[in-house]
């Protein structure tokens, strides 16, 4: 479908332009990072100001708070975890020129999913096999939330955007019925499912309290990055977004690598939330909703999806929602400020791709 | 199950349909103009939530509704002007500015309502309400569909409107030109960009009225969040009219009447979690989608940014 040609962009960009040019193109591409950024944290400093709020503070708080404390840091990496999986679900949609918007219902029926498995399986199953099996069952169960979004797109090209936020409320509303109708833990007044003891979750690294999950995660990003840069399969996917009407040219079967991909990122998303549940959680208690889903999209177009830089940019964001949190209570600026500050970056973000697009056109290239 | 069928159940279960399909029929109305005029308006639920939030602080501090309303079309008209100059004048990515603008006036109105009311929801007074002669002496229809707030019945005027405007007026053809085929109504001498600013800016107005009246009547305050993807619906009601308001309408009701089950059911004391009827308007959606899927039609030029010489 259209709006795609944040992705057309990328590929043209990606090549750039050899010789002499390669000094100015790296500043460029730095400069088309770091101008968003910084307009970003500048105009919601201004937005601070006007609500009465020192922003040099607020951002000082939060920067400590979330990278130069070491418990802080542990969160900061703690979060990571599931932000990183997100985005590479994002990566595998975007690339192909998918809006999987639906991640947080994706994600939500995945932490449930493990949450019912994990506390029922683990006396059952060793350890290692429990935890293996939440993540297989709550990416499947997350996969399947996306097939009817991607059947819709791919056989009668209905816009992904609208069907898969659809089944993302419903997502969350599901979630919730599961809990309270068939996993509410019978000891609790609150409905919550039954809890994975601490014991039988993912292991901590050494003697920090960040867990193993943030290894997967960072695995599965490297992963999806050489997939989707050296393999047919990613190769096939990026003329798929590229240009649709070229790759069916090209013989390629565009409706099912649609539905592949759209139903592969809704389980990278779901593989997510089922770390987020073994790592830190162990339960999960009903209305619960980080709604990480759209916070996510500006750091992959900031990456402009490659794996690696969105590691980089997954830390930074990270620390500032660890960071924000506490702001939060302690400088009494809430955390919806956030979601500010994401908005103000995609806005830059497109403005900058916008005129860097024009400064293309003026050299030529 | 007695309790579903009695009168006074009935009466509620379809003014509460009418109070919820209200704001879904002024945000669908809208997403018809812009998607008209070749524009995939996302940021409209940032629009209708950000006219909420102007309607509820302009009614709260005048005492007037009309005030409240018109404070609230300015506001969703605000926002929509942003992507008037971002998207429209400067062709920008309108799936990247509307995801923006609807996460950006998320934060922002929360983030206002906080400084504003501290942690407080404060009421605003029952709203005013016009019974229409004669019909709303009608048993249980009278009641329900006839003694509403004047927007009810200017939003049901104004689709009528519309479908004169899209089927007999030079603006109808305008915006459709600038849909299907936006150089041949440059060709014609009439500018794209301002076309697709008037429909955008339309939009903003007729959804941040919509928001408006979500908050002034329907809830009668503004809770951060509270728009919970009706912006959403209007666009999957414009994708699914085809163009014609009067499917807007009626899909409008039929929404409104999922929702209103949400409360309807509760008063009826039938013992589900709420979140199995919160279900229904969505899984309605998907439905919909899924049944009609073939039909929906989507201009030709939608969301593409207009240049002229370009293609």
């Amino acid at each position: 479908m259209r709006g795609t040609g944040m992705t057309a962009e990328v590929h043209v960009a990606q090549r750039g332009a050899p010789g002499h040019e390669g000094g100015r193109e790296i500043v460029a591409s730095v400069l088309r990072v770091a101008v968003p950024i910084l307009l970003a944290l500048v105009v919601g400093g201004i937005i601070l100001l006007i609500l009465g709020k020192d922003p040099i503070a607020y951002y000082g708080y939060v920067a400590r708070r979330g990278l130069l404390t070491w418990g802080g840091l542990q969160e900061t990496f703690t979060r990571m975890s599931p932000l990183l999986l997100i985005a590479a679900g994002l990566i595998v949609a975007f690339r192909a020129g998918i809006w999987n918007l639906g991640g947080d219902g994706q994600f939500l029926l995945a932490a449930v999913i493990t949450a019912a498995l994990g506390p029922a399986l683990v006396g059952v199953l060793p350890k290692a096999l429990t935890l293996i099996a939440c993540v297989i069952a709550s990416a499947i169960v997350a996969g399947l939330w996306a097939v009817i979004p991607a059947i819709l797109k791919a056989r009668y090209g209905i816009n992904e955007i609208i069907t898969s936020l659809m089944m993302s409320f419903l997502g969350i509303s599901f979630a919730n019925v599961l809990i309270k109708l068939f996993f509410w833990d019978p000891s609790t007044t609150v409905p919550q499912t039954r809890t994975l003891p601490v014991e039988d979750r993912l292991p901590r690294l050494f003697d920090t309290t960040i867990h193993s999950g943030v290894l997967i995660a960072l695995a599965v990003v490297v992963l999806v990055h050489l997939m989707m840069t050296r393999t047919a399969f990613g190769l096939k996917l990026q003329v798929v977004g590229a240009n649709p009407a070229a790759a069916v040219h090209a013989g390629l079967n565009v409706a099912w690598l649609t539905i592949a991909t759209f139903t592969l990122s809704a389980a990278l998303i779901g593989i997510g939330g089922s770390v987020e549940i073994l790592g830190v959680f162990g339960t999960v208690r009903a209305d619960w909703n980080p709604a990480f889903g759209l916070l996510v999209v500006p750091l992959v177009f900031l990456a402009r999806f490659n794996g690696y830089a969105v590691i980089g940019f997954t830390l930074f964001f990270s620390a500032l929602m660890i960071g924000g949190d506490s702001a939060a209570r302690r400088i009494g600026v809430p955390q919806h400020f956030v979601l500010v500050l994401v908005a103000l970056l995609l806005i830059f973000l497109a403005v900058v791709e916008y005129l860097d697009h024009q400064r293309r056109k003026r050299i030529g290239a | 199950m007695e309790a579903l069928l009695n009168q006074a159940f009935l009466t509620s279960l379809l003014f509460g349909a009418v109070t919820a399909g209200v704001p879904l029929l002024l945000a669908g109305l809208g997403e018809q103009i812009s998607e008209k005029a070749g524009v995939l308006n996302i940021g409209i639920e940032g629009m209708m939530l950000f006219g909420a939030y102007t309607g509820f602080v302009a009614a709260y501090y005048s005492g007037s509704f009309s005030l409240g309303f018109v404070a609230g079309g300015i506001g969703g008209a605000l926002v929509a002007s942003l992507v008037v100059l971002l998207c429209i004048r400067y062709g920008l990515n309108q799936i990247v500015i509307g995801i923006a603008i609807t996460l950006g006036i998320e934060g922002l109105t929360a983030l206002l309502h906080y400084f504003q009311f501290s942690r407080t929801y404060p009421r605003l007074d029952q709203a005013p309400v016009w019974a229409l002669p004669f019909l709303s002496d009608i048993p249980v229809l009278g009641r329900a569909l006839f003694s509403h707030n004047p927007i009810v019945y200017l939003a049901v005027v104004l689709m009528i409107a519309l479908v004169w405007v899209f089927r007999a007026t030079y603006v109808g053809l305008n915006l459709e030109a600038a849909g299907n085929k936006p150089a041949a109504l440059d060709a014609a001498g009439v500018s794209v960009v301002k076309t697709r600013a008037f429909a955008v800016l339309a939009t903003g107005f007729l959804s941040g009225v919509g928001g408006a009246y979500m908050a002034n009547v329907g809830a009668g305050l503004f809770v951060p969040f509270m728009t919970g993807g009706a912006g959403f619906i209007g666009i999957v009601l414009a994708m699914l009219a085809r163009g014609k308001p009067v499917w807007v309408l009626l899909g409008a009701a039929l929404f409104g009447i999922s929702l209103a089950m949400t409360t309807a059911l509760q008063v009826g004391g039938i013992n589900i979690p709420t979140d199995v009827v919160q279900m229904l308007p969505f899984a309605m959606v998907m439905l919909v989608l899924v049944i009609f899927a073939r039909h929906s039609v989507l201009p030709p030029a939608l969301g593409l940014p207009y240049v002229r010489g370009e293609r």
